[in-house]
């Protein structure tokens, strides 16, 4: 019986079967659809456009779901390596010491400690110079204080030429001249004009001067434009930093000013006479810092700073593995500062007894609640479920009560004469209390998706098993067991992930030997504030994680974890 | 539908109102005011805040008791551009750290703050308490040890030397300590032959270091490590250590308060500061109030009255005379004071560049050797 309508060629005309069986016939070229077209390309284009509006649907999910969570967790652990702060806050240095060799234990070269000068001065009047001596100080101890009196003390290298200038001449302590000498006389007529409204006609060098004085044109030009932009005063009223005036030194003791013929001539001159005079008092930038810590004269601090200008570092993830950058390279901390590889060790191992011992205490009340007739089930349900809505914190708080020397259960024990006074049991503040607080707030999560999936597993296979003849225990272990297993898995998934980044219990009954890597996390991020370090240790949390889920799917399967029915 | 319309008319109206006093006066008339929560925030809130908006109608106060965490916050808030605080309460070691990352606002102490009564200039009425330029000092308080009066071995005297903690054999049983490198090893070196005035010199080394940690290492086994400053006095109060170190307030209310047989011990204290920070890149209009509040609340009749409901010492000295008695149990409070001279017989003061330095070497050996 075969119907007529699709009955091989006997209609004729582009329907579906046709078409392929032309393309068959032809032998040569691509199958084509109905209306002629790559029978390839229509099926791509159908699937394009229903896969287009699956993923609009999904869209706002998608978006959301991007924006406030995949997007903050991505930035986070992007502070692991980053590392601009050395780079932006002491630009000259860092290229100063393209050719410092790290290793050699020596001090830089002379224009390392110049370049430094001129950085650390403009961090300190931008006031970075603090912060960035408090990320150098997670690498060496003691560069936040050193930057910090640093910030103020290289005020004394300018003040030896400032006050000299100033004895020659009182208006090199003087706002205005210093604007004719460097300004552009456009600019210094609006700067004049400007009423206070508005904002400030940017400053402008006059032509030429870089050419006769190119560190203090430099020098002048950060100044003038810092108190327009973040000061909001005018560079015609304020006097340079000292900064400028050993710019000014180092200008006139290399360049001739002779030929100078514009604005404040004899004043440049005269300086420049006074520089060449053997009574002008100087200072090496290297003694300038010397004098402010003797620090600076120590390659220390120079091969930290070398080691870590880059803009993208691998240190936080060296330190979070229990090494650090060194001038050789990579090397193991000293052993009483390793701390990392045992707490991850310790986070992995008390993770899996607590899924454990979840599996362990759970299995059997989702047998019941699932075995049960309804009415007692759901009055079990809730009592398994009420914990689940009590506070962590109450919860916790509980447990400290209950397992505390004083506590209800040892003084349960003292009066039952099982133990002495003097000999309470020690059962929190360690790993023990963790362990027992931690199964019992987790247990939850491994009842529920177990009893999800025993409650689907039909009475009738068991009751066919026992008609067959098999024991009880058989009966359990080969025929119910493995069914109830994809509920145990999922279960396990939960607890597991869910307790390998606990850490408010861990903190309040974990003592010292039972706190995870999370609360180191949670130290770096809101005490010691090394969020770099904190990302790193994140990152690798996230990452041993994910392998061990990769792990699972191999080894059990993915597809045999059920949350439901 | 009539009723709704009036809600409109009238929040719409408020919300004018309010838009014109705030414009007239350029100040906002909300503050957020962050600070460590319980009895410390309430003798804040009954010391400073509520006088100053029976002063000012219209202007209302929003706690958030965040301190413990108002560095990082802060520093996320900055990032994210949004600063939802005006005026927070944080420790000196704190407030250094955030002038350093420029997060607080540096402030002319004199021209910001009142004078003291008999004119003395702010600067001079809190000497050498301003830390840091963006630190506004409001109390003195101290680190301190309390133990269980009834758990003291019969014939022995109770304990009135720092060393007892470390003193199993006279005094046994278990130590709270903070969960932390600072005080501990100060403590630990000066009970091991270390003389006051060279433990810095000595903590600064590797030797030094480990000589406080070996120190430390004859208690570990004895000791229960805190991180909250409500733990000592809970422990204290179920029996659960013999001796615990906290702050001193807090041992004040299981004392006084709760009534516990627990007696302070205040051989080496460690004096600590308290105080506000104004968080930088605050609107104007925000600005302005929380520089009127500050005036107010760190005024010197303002400091002294906090003394009324909690035993820190006011930072201003010219409060010191002004301290009276508690507001609820009656009873002086100056010899609860840790700055009575009784009380400060021998003292540490928190170095605060010691440890802006040697916090995070010295913390990462602390921990490892807490983890072994």
């Amino acid at each position: 019986m075969t119907d007529a309508a699709t009955e091989p060629d006997k209609i004729a005309g582009p329907t579906p079967d046709n078409a392929v069986r032309a393309a068959d016939k032809a032998d040569s070229g691509p199958v084509l659809a109905a209306d002629g077209t790559p029978l390839k390309r229509s099926l791509s284009r159908a699937l394009r456009a229903q896969k287009m509006r699956a993923l609009m649907l999904i869209a706002p999910l998608l978006i959301f779901v991007l924006v406030t969570f995949i997007a903050p967790i991505a930035d986070m652990l992007f502070r692991s390596v980053e590392n601009q702060i050395v780079r932006d806050t002491l630009p000259r240095t860092v290229e100063a010491l393209v050719d410092y060799d790290a290793a050699s234990a020596e001090l830089p070269r002379d224009e390392v400690f110049e370049a430094a000068y001129y950085d650390v001065f403009y961090a300190a009047e931008r006031k970075l110079h603090t912060r960035l001596g408090t990320r150098l100080n997670y690498e060496q101890t003691g560069a936040s204080s050193l930057f910090r009196k640093s910030g103020r003390g290289l005020d004394d290298i300018g003040e030896v030429y400032q006050d000299q200038f100033e004895d020659l001449d009182e208006n090199w302590d003087e706002a205005r001249p210093w604007a004719e000498l460097m300004g552009d006389p456009d600019w210094i007529a609006a700067q004049d004009a400007w009423d206070g409204n508005g904002t400030m006609p940017a400053f402008e060098l006059r032509s030429g001067i870089s050419e006769i004085l190119p560190r203090t044109s430099e020098s002048y030009s950060i100044f003038a434009r810092f108190m327009q932009t973040e000061e909001g005063d005018s560079p015609l009223e304020e006097e340079p930093w000292t900064v400028v005036h050993t710019a000014l030194y180092q200008d006139l003791a290399e360049g001739d000013v002779a030929g100078y013929t514009g604005p404040r001539a004899d004043m440049l001159q005269a300086a420049d006479a006074l520089v060449a005079s053997p009574d002008f008092e100087t200072i090496s930038f290297r003694d300038g810092f010397e004098e402010i810590d003797e620090d600076w004269v120590q390659p220390e601090i120079w091969q930290t700073i070398k080691t870590y200008s880059p803009a993208y570092t691998s240190g936080y993830f060296l330190n979070s593995i229990d090494m650090q950058k060194t001038p050789e390279g990579p090397a193991l901390r000293d052993e009483d500062e390793r701390i990392y590889g045992l707490l991850f060790q310790r986070t992995m191992f008390m993770s899996l007894v607590i899924t454990f011992s979840c599996i362990l205490l759970g299995y059997p009340v989702a047998y019941l609640l699932s075995n049960l007739p309804m009415r007692t089930a759901n009055l079990l349900m809730i009592l398994v479920l009420l914990p689940f809505w009590t506070s962590l914190l109450v919860r916790t708080s509980a447990w400290k009560v209950m397992l505390q020397q004083q506590g209800v259960i040892n003084d349960v024990l003292v009066w039952l004469g099982m133990v002495a006074d003097d000999g309470r049991l020690v059962m929190i503040n360690n790993q023990f209390g963790t362990i027992v607080a931690m199964t019992h707030i987790l247990l939850p999560f491994m009842i529920l998706p177990m009893y999800s999936v025993m409650s689907t597993i039909p009475p009738s296979y068991v009751r066919a098993a026992k008609s067959l003849g098999a024991t009880n225990w058989t009966t359990f272990w080969r025929v119910y067991f493995p069914q109830s297993v994809p509920g145990i898995g999922a279960g396990s998934i939960l607890v597991f992930i869910l307790s390998i980044g606990y850490y408010i219990t861990p903190e309040i009954v974990g003592g010292t030997s039972g706190i995870f890597i999370s609360n180191r996390i949670a130290y770096h991020i809101s005490s010691s504030l090394n969020w770099g370090l904190a990302a790193a240790l994140g990152t690798i949390l996230l990452v041993v994680v994910l392998l061990l889920y990769w792990a699972y799917d191999r080894i059990v399967g993915i597809d045999n974890v059920k949350l439901g029915g | 539908m009539k009723l709704s319309k009036t809600l409109l008319a009238t929040s719409a109206l408020t919300v004018a109102a309010a838009g014109a006093y705030a414009a007239g006066h350029g100040m906002a008339d909300s503050m957020t005011l962050v600070s460590w929560g319980g009895a410390y925030q309430s003798s804040q809130q009954k010391a400073y805040v509520e006088p100053y908006i029976a002063m000012n109608d219209g202007v209302s106060a929003t706690w958030d008791e965040s301190s413990a965490e108002a560095v990082a916050k802060l520093r996320a808030m900055n990032e994210a551009g949004n600063i939802t605080w005006d005026l927070v309460d944080v420790v000196a070691a704190d407030a250094i750290r955030l002038c350093d990352e420029g997060l607080a606002l540096e402030v002319d102490h004199d021209e910001l703050l009142a004078a003291a009564p008999d004119g003395t200039d702010a600067s001079d009425d809190f000497g050498d308490l301003i830390v840091s330029d963006c630190f506004i000092p409001q109390i003195v308080y101290s680190t301190t040890f309390g133990y269980r009066t009834d758990m003291v071995p019969e014939g022995v005297e109770p304990p009135s030397d720092i060393c007892s903690v470390f003193d199993l054999e006279t005094y046994p049983g278990k130590r709270a300590l903070e969960k932390r490198p600072i005080n501990n090893m100060e403590w630990a070196l000066l009970c091991d032959g270390v003389a006051k005035e060279d433990v810095y010199d000595v903590l600064e080394t590797d030797e030094g270091q480990d000589q406080a940690l070996a120190k430390l290492d004859t208690i570990k086994d004895e000791v229960i490590w805190w991180s909250a400053g409500a733990d000592t006095p809970q422990l204290l109060a179920d029996g659960e250590i013999f001796m615990g170190s906290t702050y001193n307030g807090r041992l004040f209310s299981v004392i006084e308060e709760q009534d516990q047989p627990v007696g302070m011990m205040w051989d080496a204290q460690v004096f600590d500061l308290d105080g506000w920070i104004i968080p930088a890149g605050l609107p104007e209009d925000r600005l302005a109030r929380v520089k009127d509040f500050v005036r107010f609340a760190t005024d010197t009749q303002r400091l002294a009255d906090q003394a009324k409901y909690i035993s820190y010492g006011p930072a201003r000295a010219s409060s010191a005379p002004l301290v009276s008695t508690h507001a609820d149990l009656g009873i002086e409070m100056a010899p609860h004071m840790p700055t009575d001279p009784n009380n400060a017989a021998n003292t540490f003061l928190y170095n605060y560049e010691f440890w802006a330095d040697y916090r995070d070497d010295i913390d990462a050996k602390f921990q490892a050797w807490l983890a072994q």
